[in-house]
């Protein structure tokens, strides 16, 4: 009986611990003196994320024509420089082992994003560029991927290691170990503290997605009007690259925000924080760092009875649906989902002993209302959680792959 | 019998009790938060926006008095935030937009949460494995099978008529503007509840929470009732699944961490973990209290990098004021055990 209290006692306060959990900031959070109102100085980027000239060199790479077939802008490189990777050329690529190290399939994006590298592997084994294909899934814990990365170099059997690491700081060490092992080491999307891997391949960033989004409301919003910026959570580089991009646009700029929220993505969080803030005044603009829920927002107006504001969401379907039903006044800033058919493409042309850019910077295009119903007439059969540059059209497994999840 | 613990004098009685026990804790916290919130916001007590934080609490509410089933017979239901979650995503899967599919997938969903109710109830109560690990297992199992089965993006949509009962409700009432149906559903659900616990099977459900042993030995099929709570839970998480796809629509991340808060709420409406106390209306009470809180920060401009630190405090402080009161004794059971040395071997056997 005593025990069986006692577990009770545990119970609780483990129940007190996990509700933390599920909403409290990860390691390396800003300080919480970053507040969430104007007064606060929500204006100024926390220097902890935010460098000047990266971006500087993000805002002018989006005006940059990338290299590279015009159809494909999985293989464009923004001013690349080629390096030689004769070193790592096989005799028989047809039966080379590929190995993937995955951070996690934990949001529809990188679900969407790992679906098209699958059916890129397809594509690549067909042509004899790759023999075969293995992945592992860290389920966004470090610990893991470190293990997993271990496991691949342990096994031997890998003639190339793709990585994407789940955070920066933490899988260095784990990519250097992979690098020391001999094969080629590709990393992508979120990028580590260290340059011995062959390539790394990202969209220009996080900088250059949050100030689509800003900049846009800026044009659009008469000076004066107010925003309110929706993020997902704290301390993750690629989010926080946005929102400080915002930061310093909104800053220059004449528009009020009324302050940011993190909402975890959380269609029930977002349209309660929106209709709060309707209730006490109104928002003209609605700034994302990431477009889940965007549509639960856009809801808050409608049952509200106000009109809707000029919103800059993301590529998901379900927002650039309602986008087009409601003819909103909108943007969809990308982070380009394509990149994830171009590590597996870079590993068949290292094996090759082709030369790929040491830095491979994909192009990151926002679609814009000009774009809108031809991206939605291209993605018409896929589900509403899909992102519509996925760039996977051409693939074998198209469209079922994708539908089909 | 131990059935005394909970005051049964008639009409007086009843209400005294409730302003002795948890409730008027959680009542008195409930008011001092809505006294703040007002001082910020003068408006959010008129209609529209009161019926909007109804609309947005009706499914804690509702997935409170489930918990709270569970939790004043002796266990713990962890799986109903997964459940929830994957309520909304099948029902989005199966409708994919289609209006006549609506009603049908509704009676399914119901089915899918008796059947989880059913498994949570027998394999607690007849394999005698511990509900926290029974339903943490169910938690487990309905996530990693929704995240399997959707890839990890849900697909398909919901009908407008099934996202009525969460987002809309009767237009025109005066004062109020609208009345959600949500609230209405809570209200339902919460009289409901009310009544059963006043019924025999109430009864049975208490005595088994405050000591199932002498419950048994007084006639009541305590696997029965056991089982039939979480039947209960399982059925309110599928209620509240409706109200909150028809809230919000469908998000990969809804429904996430819900038991918890479930369980945040019984607990600071003074429902003792362990069983055998507390009241409906305490639950809801505490329900209430954990959205009107979330609202205060909200209203506070509260970074929300400390909202959970703030909660995790008032949360025990409130519990920490009603015990030193005297208002959450100990169970009947544990203060009785000393006199009672020979209830021991019979009380280990207990799950």
């Amino acid at each position: 009986m005593r025990v069986s209290r006692v577990l009770l006692a545990g119970a609780a306060s483990l129940t007190l611990v996990l509700t933390a959990c599920t909403t409290d900031a990860p390691e390396g959070s800003p300080d919480a003196d970053g507040g969430n109102g104007e007064e606060n100085g929500a204006l100024t980027p926390d220097a902890e994320w935010f460098d000047q000239a990266e971006f500087d060199a993000q805002i002018a790479q989006r005006e940059i024509t990338p290299e590279g077939p015009e159809d494909e802008p999985w293989m464009q490189a923004i001013e690349p420089e080629y390096i030689d990777t004769s070193e790592f050329a096989i005799d028989d690529p047809e039966d080379a082992t590929v190995c993937f190290s995955n951070a996690s399939v934990s949001n529809p994006w990188r679900v969407t994003g790992f679906i098209t590298m699958e059916q890129q592997v397809e594509a690549l084994v067909d042509e004899g560029r790759i023999g075969d294909f293995r992945s592992s899934d860290a389920a966004d814990d470090d610990n893991q991927q470190i293990s997993d990365i271990q496991a691949f170099v342990d096994s031997g059997d890998c003639d190339a290691i793709i990585i994407s690491p789940s955070t920066t700081a933490t899988l260095t060490p784990a990519v250097e170990t992979a690098c020391e092992s001999g094969v080629p080491v590709i990393v992508f999307d979120r990028g580590v503290n260290s340059d011995c891997m062959v390539t790394f391949i990202h969209p220009i960033g996080g900088y250059a997605y949050g100030a689509d989004a800003a900049d846009f409301l800026v044009e659009e919003l008469e000076p004066g009007s107010t925003v309110l910026a929706l993020r997902i959570l704290p301390g993750v580089d690629v989010l926080e690259h946005r929102w400080a991009a915002a930061q310093q646009i909104f800053g220059d700029s004449e528009l009020e925000v009324l302050g940011f929220e993190f909402t975890e993505g959380d269609g029930a969080a977002i349209k309660d924080l929106v209709s709060q803030h309707l209730q006490r005044g109104d928002v003209d603009g609605i700034w994302m760092d990431a477009g889940d829920g965007a549509v639960a927002g856009l809801e808050a107006f409608e049952d509200a009875g106000q009109p809707y504001p000029v919103i800059a969401g993301e590529d998901e379907l379900s927002f650039m649906r309602k986008w087009e039903e409601e003819e909103l006044t909108a943007i969809a800033p990308v982070y380009s989902n394509f990149q994830w058919r171009t590590p597996v493409i870079a590993a068949g042309m290292i094996l090759a002993g082709e030369e790929v850019p040491a830095e491979w910077i994909l192009p990151q295009d926002p679609i814009r209302e000009d774009e809108l119903d031809d991206y939605l007439d291209r993605n018409s059969d896929m589900p509403s959680l899909h992102y519509a540059k996925f760039g996977g059209e051409d693939l074998p497994g198209f469209p079922e792959a994708w539908t089909d999840r | 019998m131990t059935v005394e613990t909970r005051p049964s004098g008639g009409r007086s009685g009843e209400l005294l009790s409730l302003l002795r026990s948890g409730t008027g804790t959680v009542t008195v916290l409930l008011v001092l938060i809505f006294v703040v919130i007002a001082t910020q916001n003068p408006s959010f007590f008129e209609g529209p926006p009161l019926m909007a934080f109804a609309k947005k609490a009706a499914p804690l509410v509702i997935l409170a008095i489930g918990q709270y089933l569970v939790i004043v017979s002796g266990e713990f239901d962890l799986s109903v935030g997964s459940l929830v979650g994957a309520q909304v995503v099948i029902a989005a899967r199966l409708i994919d937009g289609e209006e006549a599919m609506t009603f049908p997938v509704i009676g399914l969903m119901l089915l899918f949460g008796l059947l989880v109710g059913l498994v949570n109830g027998l394999v607690t109560t007849l394999l005698k494995v511990p509900s926290i690990i029974t339903t943490l297992g169910t938690m487990l199992i309905l996530f990693g099978a929704v995240r399997y089965w959707t890839g990890g993006a849900p697909t398909g949509a919901l009908s407008e008529g099934f996202r009525v009962f969460g987002r809309h409700g009767l237009e025109g009432v005066p004062v109020l503007g609208q009345l959600p149906w949500a609230l209405v559903i809570a209200v339902i659900a919460a009289v409901g509840a009310i009544l059963l616990m006043r019924s025999p099977f109430g009864r049975s459900l208490m005595a088994t929470g405050d000591n199932d042993t002498a419950a048994a030995f007084s006639g009541v099929r305590v696997w029965r009732v056991r089982t039939l709570a979480f039947v209960g839970s399982s059925l309110m998480a599928t209620v509240a699944a409706v109200l909150i796809g028809g809230f919000a629509g469908v998000t990969a991340q809804v429904g996430q961490g819900l038991e918890f808060t479930a369980i945040t709420a019984v607990v600071l409406g003074g429902v003792v973990l362990g069983g055998g106390r507390g009241t409906v209306v305490a639950a809801v009470l505490g329900a209430l209290t954990v959205e009107a809180l979330f609202t205060l920060f909200n209203q506070l401009y509260l970074p929300s990098t400390i909202q959970p630190t703030a909660q995790g405090l008032i949360i025990i402080a409130a519990v920490a004021y009603a015990s030193r009161r005297g208002d959450l004794r100990l169970p009947e059971r544990l203060r009785r055990r000393p006199a009672h040395p020979t209830e021991q071997p019979l009380d280990s056997s207990r799950r």
